[in-house]
């Protein structure tokens, strides 16, 4: 049988000041699969998706990403394969000028300068910002820091895009036009962290539904949004 | 909205489009050449202020405002005041015992015009060059990737930080309200007590975020060592461009020490 993309098994994890914040979580996810984590605040969804590229390490579970295990030894080349964009755009955009900050995961490969230089054109242009190379990140509105921020992460070409809440904070139109982005993105394997339902319905079949650092279920999105008393339940609302 | 300390004002004046690089060499050979003039030399600061004021007319700015500009500086002569009596020498008398040392004046004014002099010079190259730009040509020149990398996010995080403290200071705003009849407030203590919370709060804040964007450079392949792209070489042009202000100022300073003393 060919490896998923992402394999998780028994992970659990608990903060340094005993908080637990996932419990025995074990989660298998195809290639070019989309998949939405949704859940209560506190659900342990940025959690997780900070094990995927080793940023938090569980003591207790082991994590694959393309049959590749996460250890010390491939930390680099997971953190390669799967691109992180954090909820808020100003923690993701650091560097002075957008375009140091697209060009800064692909120089952190350690590519030749010239692939850099192609890489950060490609990815700029597939999130519709190619003229914004030059300007500062922290004079952007909040829809145009969250295309820049994607854009940080697919200029490393990953596999898997891991997205934390990528639509809160924008407006209807801002939102929408993000939502036609992620449509648009071809072959990667998605997995986004969200409250936004109605997001969640239009990009991903499915979904799982953690609530207090366990999966509480796992299925088609149009099965479990349907479950009226399950979302309520959870915390959550059909949207 | 809040305002960050950035004083780049966006303009095509020739010093506006020059290569930030020799703008940051020039600013530096310029501020340095200005500190070692002799005091003496006076004929030297009207000659520094013409190459000021040219500088500036290349910017397209006038020399007058810029002048105004550097009065900034003026404030901090404070600290040299004693120095008009504290140098030995020959001093006039003044009434109550106060004696002001003549070498003593004349390093007073010489530190009070070098010092309004460095501030012009200063001030053109971050009113010319984007902060972006700045940042680019220190690390370009082999500044040390740290110190670099300390400076940008300093200056990144600074919008962020000033507008989080803009929020607080409003959020206050709006609930400093009195009920009728009775005085607004409390003691000075509980002032203090919460502008300190405020302060503590957007040190909780920015410790907070400094472990978010370090999370962040993690995830994108950081591992200790900022990497860059190599910057181009230096035209010819830009070179000979930084050129002319360091040959006046090797004049002026070589006038300086050898007859104007």
């Amino acid at each position: 049988m060919c490896p998923a993309m992402i394999e998780i098994e028994g992970l659990s994890f608990s903060y340094p000041d005993g908080q637990r914040a996932l419990s025995d979580i074990s989660l298998r996810v195809e290639a070019g699969e989309r998949v939405a984590l949704v859940g209560p605040n506190g659900a342990g969804k940025s959690t997780l998706l900070l094990h995927l590229n080793g940023i938090l390490r569980a003591a207790d579970g082991a994590i694959r990403v393309a049959g590749v295990a996460l250890t010390d030894r491939t930390l680099g080349q997971i953190r390669a394969m799967v691109g992180l964009v954090f909820q808020n755009p100003d923690d993701q955009l650091f560097s002075p000028r957008v375009f140091e900050d697209v060009a800064f995961g692909p120089l952190h490969m350690g590519l030749p300068e010239d692939e850099v230089r192609a890489r950060v054109e490609r990815a700029l242009t597939a999130v519709g910002m190619s003229t914004y190379a030059d300007r500062m990140s922290y004079h952007l509105s909040l829809g145009e820091k969250k295309r820049i921020a994607l854009a940080t992460v697919l200029s490393m070409n990953p596999r898997v895009l891991a997205l934390d809440e990528p639509s809160s904070g924008l407006d209807p139109r801002a939102r929408r036009s993000l939502i036609r982005l992620l449509q648009g993105l071809d072959g990667q394997t998605l997995l986004i962290a969200s409250h936004d339902m109605r997001l969640v319905r239009e990009l991903c079949p499915r979904m799982v539904i953690l609530d207090g650092g366990a999966i509480v279920a796992d299925g088609p999105t149009e099965t479990l949004i349907e479950d009226s008393a399950l979302l309520e339940q959870h915390g959550l609302e059909r949207g | 909205m809040y305002r960050s300390f950035e004083r780049y004002q966006p303009g095509q004046s020739p010093l506006h489009r020059a290569d930030p690089r020799v703008k940051v060499v020039v600013t530096f050979a310029l501020i340095g050449g200005i500190a070692l003039t002799p005091t003496h030399a006076w004929p030297a600061y009207p000659a520094l202020w013409t190459l000021v004021a040219g500088l500036a007319a290349l910017a397209r700015f006038s020399a007058w405002r810029m002048a105004r500009l550097g009065a900034v500086a003026l404030p901090f002569m404070l600290a040299a005041l004693p120095l008009l009596i504290t140098v030995p020498g020959p001093a006039w008398t003044l009434g109550g015992g106060i004696a002001i040392s003549q070498a003593g004046l004349a390093r007073f004014v010489a530190i009070l015009l070098k010092s309004w002099l460095s501030v012009q010079v200063a001030l053109l190259l971050t009113m010319t060059t984007s902060f972006a730009d700045l940042v680019w040509a220190l690390g370009s020149l082999r500044v040390p990737g740290t110190l670099v990398a300390l400076i940008a996010f300093m200056v990144r995080y600074s919008t962020t930080l000033g507008e989080e403290a803009e929020r607080l200071l409003r959020a206050r705003a709006a609930r400093s309200a009195h009920a009728e009849g009775r005085p607004a407030g409390g003691t000075l203590f509980w002032r203090a007590r919460v502008a300190g919370g405020m302060v503590g709060n957007l040190f909780l804040r920015s410790y907070e975020r400094s472990e978010r964007v370090y999370a962040a450079m993690l995830a994108r392949g950081y591992a200790g060592e900022m990497r860059r792209l190599t910057p181009p070489p230096l035209s010819w042009r830009a070179a000979l461009a930084g050129a002319v202000p360091l040959l006046w100022l090797g004049i002026v300073e070589l006038a300086a020490m050898l007859w104007w003393q």
